[in-house]
Formats: C-alpha cells, structure tokens, sequence
C-alpha cells in the first residue's frame, strides 16, 4: 500500500509541474503585453524591451521557470509586479475562504448523492423518482443562476441569510456557517445531480450481479449486502466523477464568490490576470494544481482501499 | 496425404498487464499437424494454450518462437496484406455464437462483407450468400434478419457460413459447440462433418470436450500447460491413451450410464 | 449492401425521437432560437452596442426598445439576439475541438495497442489536471479575453471526458469476438473501424454533444459573468452581470438574459436525456432485493410428500407489452431426504427459475401464479425477505454455476464467509473464523490459512468453487441446491468437485437437488432425476430407470443426442473429386 501511496504522490508532483511548465510557456507569449502594462500607456517599443530586461522576462524561458521553480519549492513564490505584495501570503488569506465554500460543497455532495443514488437503486419507486427529479433540476438550471435566485429570495426578501460578506470561522463559527450556506447550496446542485445519477446507475449495476444473489442466499441481511458489498464496488466510478467535480466546483465557487461578495481568490486572480501580474498568475497556477493534485491523491487512496485490485496490480 | 498446416516449436508470450509486469510463457514449442481434408483435434483444459494455438495460425496473435507453415509458406509474421491474402484459404468459427456476429448487422451484410471486400460483385456475392445459407441449413430470407433473431445454434450456423464464403482450406474451429445445447451440439457437429466431406476443407478443432473431439477428429493431440503430452490417431487417443494425463482427462469426464460411470470413478481414483 | 433491416432500425430510432414530447420540445426551442440569432441584423434595428442615452433603463417598448433599455442605454433586445450568436459560437468551437481530439485518440488510443494508449492517458490525465476555470482566467493575458479562444483551450479541457468515453466503447468492442471475426475475414483496420467500431460509438457521442454544447455555453457565460472577455460582445453572462448589479431597481434586465440562457441550457440537458432514451433504450430500472411475496398459496395438504415438495409451481415474467409470459407452467416434484435428485433440462426448461424460487431469489420482475414450495412441511412462496433470512443458510443453500462472478471481488473469501456463518447462527468472529478454516480444510484446499487472506482474483475457478461449497454447507443446511455447480469448469476439477460433493452429503445425510444439463453428472451423483422441458416436467424416475428405459420422447431425444462414447471417425479424409474449387484459383 505504501508504494501504491508513493506511486500516486510522485506521479501527482510530476503532473502539477508539468501544469505549470505548461501555464509558463503560454504566459509567456503575452511577455511585451506585460511589459507594457507595467510602463502604462503610450511606451514605445524600445521601453517595452528595456523593461523587459529589467524584469528578467527576455532571459531564455527554461531559465526562468526553472529559478521561478526553485524559489517556488522553497516556498517563496516572489511578488506582485504592481503591489510588491508577497504571492504566497497573499494567496493564502484568500484561499481559506474559497476552500472553506469548495470543501464544504463537496462533503455534503457526497453524503447527500451516496444516501439518495443507494435508495433510489435499493428501493425503487417514490424515493427514485424523486432521486431522478432532483437530479433532473440540478442538471437544468446553472448555478449561475440558482446562486443569484437564492440571493434573491433568501437574503433579500427572507432576510433569514446575509446577502453577502464572510465571517471567518475562528471568529464566530454559527455566522460562518450562515454566511456560507447559500453559496454551498448553490455550488451544490449540479455536482448532486451528476453524482446521484453516477452511483444509482452504479448501483443498480452491483445489485445485479451474481455475488449478491449468491450472498442473500446465506442469510445475510439486505441491509448489509447493500452498503458493505454493492455500495464499496460501486463507489470506484462514482470517485472519478468526484474528482472532475472538485474541479467544476472550483470553477463555480469563482463565480459564486463575485455574487456573494466573499472574498475569496477568485476576485484576486481575476485583477492579477487581467493586469498580467505573472508572479501571481503562476502562484495561482500553482495553488489551484496543487488542489487538484491533492484531491486526485485522496480519491486514489480511497479508491485503492475499496478496490483491491487496483492496490494490487497495478 | 499432403501436410496443408505445418506447426514447428511454436512458442507464444503474453506480456504482463502494468508498466513493468513479468510477462509469462503460454505455448512452450508446440508442433502439429493438419492435413488436407482432415480434422485435428486439439484437445486440453482451461489455460493449457489451446486457444492460443488456434489464434497463432490465424494472425491474431505473434509468436515469439518458432514457425508456422501453411502450404509450405512460413506465415508466421505474415504481415497485413499477407494476412489479408490468407484470409482466402484460412477462416474461423468461435465458441461464442452471440458476440462472434454484429448485432447491428444483418446476416446478409455478416456474409456479404467478407466477399465483397475480397472484390466480388454485389449480385455475385448475393447470390454466394444464399448459396451458403442453403449449405448450413439456413432459410433464404434469413439474409435481411438480425443476429438476435436467431438461436444460438442458428447463430453458429450463421459463423459457419461466414467461414465457407471464400472456400477456405483450413477452418480453425475454437470451441464451436461448447455454447450449445444437447441436442444443437449434434446437430452442429454433423454439419461440420457432412461439410468436410462435401467440400473437403480441413479443420483445426479446438475443444475441452474429449466426446466431441472423438466426434469428428482422425488424429488428436492432447496438450496441457503449453506442452503438447500426446499426439496419435484419434482411436489411439482416446480409447489408449499413453500419456498419464490423457488418461487423467479420459477418465474424469462422466460417461452417461450409472454403472459405466461408477467403474470409471473406481479407476479414476486408483489412478 | 445494406439491406432494409439496417434501415428500419434507423427509421425506428427515428421515429421514437419523434414520439417524444422531451425531444421535439427541445430541439424546436432550439432551432427556433438559433434562427433568431442568426436572424438578429433583420429582426431588431438597432445594434448590440448602440447606447443612447435617453433610452438608459428605458422600460418595455420605450424608445422603439422591445424589451426595454439596459443601465448603458442598449436595446436588450437586440443584444439579446447577438449574444445568441455568441452561445452558438462558443458552443461551436468548445464542442468541435472537444469532439476532434477526444474521438481521434479514443479510437486509435482504444483500437491500437498499449504503448500508444499509455501515452494518450498520460496525456489525458495531464489535462485533467488543470484547474479548469481557473485556468480560463489566468490565461487573459493570453487570449486578450477574446471568447474565441477562450473556447478553444476550453474545449481542449473537454476533451479528456470524450477521450474516455470513446477508448472504453472501443476497449469493448474490440475484444468482441466479431472484430476478430472480421479481421480473419480479411478486412482491412479501416473498414473494421469504419463499420463495427464507430457505429458502436456513435449513439454515445451523439449524446455527449449535447451535454458539452450546454457545458460550453454555461461556462462562456461563467467567464462573461466574471469580466472575463470585453465587454463589447454581447453575452448572455455579460447581461447577467449588468442585470445584477441593478438587481433591485430594474429586476427586468435581469430576467431577459437570465430566462434566455436558462431556456438554451434546460432545452440541451432534455434533448441529451431524450438522446439518451431513444439511442440507448432509456435508464436502467431499480434493482430492489425483494421475494415475490404477491402470491401466498393456500394452505391445503401437498398432493406430494418429501423433504422438498414443488407443487405445480407457475412463474412468469411481464412482456414488454405488459401481457405474463410463463417460463415456468406448473412444475410438481418432491426430494426425498437424503437423496440426490437431478434436474435436467436444456436452456430455457425454467430448471434454474424452479430452484431460484425454492430459494427466494427470483428477480424482482418475476411473478409467482400459482403453485407451493413446502421445505419440511413449511410454506416456501410468500414468506417476506426477513423470514426467509431465517431459513437460509441452516435449512436451505445455494452453490451457484460460475464461481468468480459470484464472490464479491473487493471482500477477502474469508471475510465472507465468516460474514455467512454468523448470518446464520449467531456467534463470535474468533469462532466463525476457526469453523471458516476448517471448512476450508474440509472441501480440500491446500493453503486454508492462505485462501482465508486472499481476494477472489487471486485465487482459480477451481478453487473458488470449493469456497462457494464450503460457505454453502457451512451452516449444515438440510437441503442444498446446486445450480449447474460444475459446468463452468474444466472437465478434472469437475470430477473432484463431484467427488467433493458425494463426500459431503454422506455426513450431515444432506438433501440435494441438483440442476445440470450433463447426464454424465446425472449418471454419476444422482438417485433419482426429473427431466424438465419448456417449464414442466415431462418425466420422473431413479436413475437407472431412466437411462434403461427413458418413457417419454423427449427424453429418448435427450439421450439420444449425448455423444457416443464409441463413435469414432471411421471415413479417411479424402479429397472429393472437384469439390475443391480452390484449384482453379
């Protein structure tokens, strides 16, 4: 198990260097645009390279990414080319919040498309449909729109959720979790919908297969057959789908962070991108594929403890 | 009697599954023999390799020793046009008759593609295809049905058909009744025999079944974990065996009378 | 050569799609509002970007506006109609970039060999692992923010999910026999891929069309929304934006573009799902683990007696147009106990559906008539999962025809069958373990210790049978049902199994019914024997009997198709004269 861990881990690092290896090399096509940016208006191309060079953007790029990489494993991510605020402290003030709604989000997807994709397999009838139906409206309607809805109708006429602003949660934990319930709830629907219909047509496959019929015959109670046997060969897929809603939801929480005025790191890479602050741009390359990395990582492991084979073989 | 298929110390490799899996050795120098019009049987267990003879000669799968000959030609790293060439005088029947045919094709364009591909004129091989039909016992219209409309002794009959078209021959049959039911079984079985003694085409049979083995074969060889153990005339095979393991296989497979079976269990168990 | 079959089928795809309401609802409002973008220069007069300033936040109809004015002075109509165009046009290039690569390298990564599939799945998981938006962001410096090419790199992040979606339906397909079929034919790999792999693939990515246009769109109007892109082309998120900022003075500006985008989105989630339906057959049906506990029979005397009595047991199974096929019509027979009875039959004789009915596992689809199944006088049919628990395991057992897919390959074997054990009889873990091990030791495995540990792929067909017989047997059931237990193995196995089994019915005295089509079986293990055909019974007698002196036809048939032990091929293989035409070529 150790050297599947290790496997993962340093195929995860490889990756997220690549990712940003790559980022870098498209970045740096817009190098004269930067340049510029920094100058103001009305540069002419002669300072446009003179800045360059200050700024160390005319060295080969293998050079630079490479220093770039070597400051970045030590942690110092350099700083803005237009606050001189440091990247990496930056980041991660903001990154709290954004996580705080992601993770959220992503439990309560779990445990809500486990318990209503088991159900509406096991038992058929009412609770399917209604499995289905929530599934159908998740898929339908964008978060976009269901964010700015709940605002409307919650905050605005309700009054029983602020509208907007963060409260941390080592300041005051029943206002965090208010001041976050919308926005989860909206970031939430169309990862329920995907992931209920993932694992109901997961298990409804399981429940089929001989070795239940051939365990019911034992004497085991159904209860057991379903969540200890069905439900753990199921779950393989149904992770892979929860990987790629990581990723969606990480999408979707920038814009739910504009709608609600949280301040997350989606305003932040926003501006930074838009002004060409590539020290930025990178430590947010790197962050976000880091994250990405990370949960890949904790879906492997889950997935080579409930699949043996996997852990095994390969 | 001319030598048609000539197998020498054929030896055939799977690669292990993952980045950096030991591969292992499935066939370890087989050697055999088809002859014109008659019928091989290939007899052995699960995992002996007795497939993966039948999958070497057709260019399904590369050897990694040894050499196949087919009317004296070394075929075997035939490449794709050889291949395709070959195709003419080399065809197959599976075991599987409900994933051997497309279920999206009808059993018209099942038959007809082969042919067509080969170059024959579409009225020509039309008319080819009603003519196969009618050897393997096929209704006419058959031809505009779908594979799922169809038993699984019909389905066979279907893949038995495909293997006729170009008049191939050598017909490697993998296993071709062991889908089927009792009665089918023999029915079947008859057909292929009646065929090679119409048109004379030779058959390399593959089966686990020592009573179907003996049902159409002239010679069989015995072959177990990737060694062929014994190689005769089908009487010497099958009623005296010299090999221990064939006499393994011989016994355990139970004979349908009670008091035949339980003097076969005695000998069996004393072995 | 396609004959009128291949076309009908097409046509009836066709026409079921036109049949439902989901889909031509769908793809009307589609077409209707592409048409309207496409037609937005005749349909409004004024341009997307014209901004007067008598006319900000106009209301409906003023200034010639038809659904008012935005907070710059614009006709929101107008831009409304252009920003279909650019919904059109992002889903476009997302959809088609996706599509090109991902269907490309699932074919070939999918059709040929390993090395290059191992390098297409790196690749993929590459870009899987770029953090989606947040990519599209960082990237402004990059594509200025144009929504073009935007799109692109979008549809590039896209293209994993169809990579997979194609290399698995060509994984599948190339391991059908009819591929290998075809390329024995001769057939080159082009037409193999043209004729049998595509059309495998096509149903599915037809489908996910649907889904990647909606992803494109919602995710173009995601970045709008955000800033992402300037601000001259008109969007649907850009008016979102716009709306929301004035969400409380003028709730209108929000509506329009907020019902415009969530009609195209809704309408291309219902026409995939309608896609869906009408390529694929619609969703699978819930699997409930229930008994057919409709039908409770009378509780009258049994015309029979013995341990197990079936009395003239009906079960069917609805139709698809609703009607009760039968697949079992009134089958009686009785096991003594401490005999073997063999059932035979060839498929479709309803043998398995009559054991499968003892044990109350029929699928939930099935409908039990008529008829009782009494196990020591106790009524069988009509007992509720709960009290069946009861009887299993200690009354009644199961050993299955093929023993891999029926053990559950992520638990150990020994894990289990402690689980079976205790389900049974109530006791310790320590003890269920120790009666596991031994049992284990007692069906003659080697290693029990071992196998104990081991997951169900490491182990052989052989071997797993006997872990199915030892939990079978494990908590002394006095009947035991054995479903064809050694067809699926080779044929030396199969005579110690056999053995296996005749050893173990002598100890606790059990009762056996036995359900084989292999009358060599029959001839070796059974007492007695009941010939099945078409859901009834046609003849009963001991073995010997039977053998000797088959009653009815079909049995004579049956025996008579059994391959003879003697025969042998007697005809020389001889080359008839002009039956070989292959001279000629």
């Amino acid at each position: 198990m150790t050297v599947y861990v290790l496997r993962r881990l340093t195929a995860g690092l490889v990756l997220a260097v690549l990712v940003t290896m790559i980022t870098f090399l498209l970045l740096s096509t817009s190098f004269d645009d930067v340049a510029s940016s920094v100058l103001g208006n009305g540069a002419t191309p002669g300072q446009i390279a003179a800045q360059k060079a200050q700024m160390g953007l005319d060295r080969p790029l293998a050079v630079q990414y490479g220093d770039w990489l070597s400051h970045a494993v030590r942690g110092d991510l350099g700083a803005s080319y237009f606050t001189s605020e440091p990247v990496r402290s930056a980041i991660t003030a903001r990154l709290g919040v954004t996580l705080s709604i992601v993770v959220v989000a992503l439990l309560a997807t779990s445990v809500i498309s486990v318990a209503l994709g088991v159900a509406a397999a096991a038992r058929g009838g009412a609770v399917d449909r209604f499995a289905q139906g929530a599934a159908m409206t998740g898929y339908l309607v964008p978060s976009l729109l269901v964010a700015i809805a709940l605002v409307y109708v919650f905050a605005v006429r309700l009054h029983v959720f602020p509208a907007t602003g963060y409260t941390d949660f080592s300041e005051n934990p029943a206002r965090w979790a208010s001041s976050i319930a919308i926005p989860v709830v909206a970031l939430m629907m169309g990862g329920v919908a995907s992931l209920t219909s993932q694992i109901r047509g997961a298990m409804i496959g399981e429940l089929r297969k001989d070795y239940v019929r051939t365990l019911r015959t034992r004497g085991i109670p159904t209860r057991s057959i379903v969540l200890r046997h069905a439900l753990r060969n199921a779950a393989g897929p149904a992770l892979t789908v929860l990987s790629l809603e990581f990723i969606q939801m990480l999408g979707g929480a920038l814009i739910i962070e504009q709608i609600f005025a949280l301040p997350g790191f989606g305003q932040y890479a926003f501006n930074a991108s838009l002004q060409g602050d590539v020290p930025i741009i990178m430590g947010i390359s790197l962050f976000g594929v880091l994250l990405v990395v990370a949960v890949n990582l904790v879906v492997d492991l889950l997935n080579g403890w409930l699949n043996p084979k996997a852990r095994i073989v390969s | 009697m001319t030598t048609l298929l000539e197998v020498s110390d054929l030896r055939v490799t799977y690669p292990g599954r993952g980045f950096r899996a030991r591969s292992h050795e499935v066939l370890h120098g087989v050697s055999l023999t088809v002859g014109q019009s008659e019928t091989l049987g290939v007899v052995g267990e699960s995992g002996s390799g007795k497939t993966t003879i039948g999958r070497a000669v057709l260019g399904l799968v590369a050897p990694s020793g040894g050499t196949v000959r087919f009317r004296g030609n070394d075929i075997t790293r035939a490449g794709r046009a050889e291949r395709r060439a070959l195709a003419r005088d080399i065809q197959v029947v599976f075991q599987d008759p409900y994933s051997s045919l497309n279920p999206a094709l009808t059993i018209g364009d099942i038959l007809g593609e082969p042919l067509i591909v080969q170059g024959t004129e579409t009225s020509e091989a039309r008319r080819r295809v009603a003519e196969l039909l009618d050897q393997v016992g096929l209704p006419k219209d058959a031809s505009q049905r779908l594979p799922r409309e169809f038993s699984g002794g019909q389905r066979q009959r279907v893949a038995i058909a495909r293997a006729l078209a170009p008049a191939p021959r050598l017909i490697v049959c993998d296993e071709p009744v062991s889908a089927l039911d009792l009665t089918t079984q023999a029915r079947v079985l008859d057909l292929l025999v009646d065929i090679q003694r119409r048109t004379g085409v030779a058959y390399l049979f593959i089966s686990h079944d020592l009573a179907v083995i003996r049902q159409v074969s002239h010679r069989v060889s015995v072959i177990h974990h990737g060694d062929i153990v014994e190689t005769g005339t089908a009487a010497q095979v099958t009623t005296a065996p010299e090999h221990p393991y064939t006499e393994r296989l011989l016994l355990a497979a139970p004979v349908a009378d009670p008091a035949e079976q339980r003097q076969r269990r005695e000998a069996r168990q004393r072995l | 050569m396609t004959t009128p079959n291949a076309d009908t089928r097409r046509r009836s795809t066709l026409r079921r799609l036109i049949a439902d309401p989901q889909a031509v609802v769908s793809a009307s409002l589609l077409v209707v509002i592409v048409l309207l973008g496409l037609l937005a220069p005749v349909l409004s007069d004024h341009g997307a970007d014209e901004a007067n300033l008598d006319a900000v936040n106009a209301g409906v109809g003023d200034h010639g506006y038809l659904l008012g004015g935005d907070k710059s002075g614009r006709d929101i109509f107008a831009r409304l109609l252009y920003s279909i165009d650019t919904s059109v046009v992002s889903a476009l290039i997302g959809t088609s970039i996706a599509l090109a690569i991902g269907i490309t390298s699932g074919l070939v990564g999918g059709y040929f060999g390993r090395r290059v599939r191992g390098v297409a799945e790196w690749l993929f998981s590459l870009i899987m692992t770029f953090p989606g938006l947040l990519l599209l962001i960082v990237l402004m410096p990059v594509t200025k923010g144009d929504y073009k090419a935007t799109m692109i790199v979008f549809g590039v992040l896209l293209s994993p999910g169809i990579y997979r979606l194609v290399r698995n339906l060509v994984l599948g397909v190339k391991n059908e026999l009819y591929v290998d079929a075809a390329r024995v034919s001769g057939l080159p790999d082009r037409r193999i891929l043209r004729r049998h792999v595509l059309t495998v693939v096509r149903g599915p990515v037809i489908i996910a069309t649907a889904f990647l246009a909606g992803s494109s769109i919602a995710v173009q109007s995601g970045l709008a929304f955000l800033g992402v892109g300037s601000n001259t082309v008109p969007s649907f998120g850009a008016m979102i934006s716009e709306g929301f900022t004035n969400l409380y003075e003028e709730p209108l500006q929000f509506l329009w573009p907020s019902l415009a985008l969530g009609i195209i989105t809704a309408s291309l989630v219902l026409l995939g799902n309608a896609l869906r339906d009408a390529l694929e057959g619609g969703r699978p049906k819930p699997a409930r683990i229930v008994t057919a506990t409709a039908y409770r029979p009378p509780a009258t005397e049994s015309a029979v007696s013995g341990l197990l009595t079936v009395d003239d047991l009906a079960i069917a199974y609805p139709t698809p147009t609703g009607e009760l096929k039968e697949v079992v019509s009134g089958v009686t027979l009785s096991v003594a106990a401490g005999e073997t009875l063999g059932l035979v039959g060839e498929s479709g004789s309803g043998k398995t559906q009559t054991a499968f009915a003892a044990l109350g596992v029929l699928p939930s689809e099935a409908v039990v008539t008529r008829g009782s199944i009494r196990l020591d006088g106790r009524e069988l049919l009509g007992l509720s999962e709960r009290e069946l628990r009861a009887v299993r395991g200690t009354s009644i057992a199961y050993v299955p025809q093929e023993p891999m897919s029926n053990l559950d390959p992520s638990s150990t074997v020994g894990a289990q069958l402690v689980e079976g054990v205790r389900a049974a009889t109530p006791m310790s873990t320590g003890e269920a373990r120790n009666r596991v091990l031994a049992l284990l030791a007692r069906v003659g495995i080697p290693e029990p210790e071992r196998t104990f540990r081991s997951y169900p792929h490491q182990i052989s067909g052989g071997m797993a049978q006997r872990v199915l017989i030892a939990g079978a047997v494990a908590s002394r059931p006095l009947l035991l049902i054995a479903d064809e237990p050694t067809t699926a193995l080779d044929v030396t196995v199969q005579a110690e199994i056999l053995d296996l089994l005749r050893d173990l019915r002598r100890e606790p005295n059990m009762t056996v019914l036995l359900v084989t089509h292999n009358f060599g079986v029959v001839a070796d293990i059974c007492d007695r024997v009941a010939v099945m055909r078409a859901g009834t019974v046609v003849e009963t007698g001991t073995t010997e009997e039977l053998f000797a002196r088959p009653q009815h036809p079909y049995t004579r048939t049956l025996l008579d198709s059994i391959l003879d032990e003697t025969t042998l091929r007697t005809d020389p293989p001889a080359t008839p004269a002009g039956a070989l035409e292959t001279e000629k070529r």
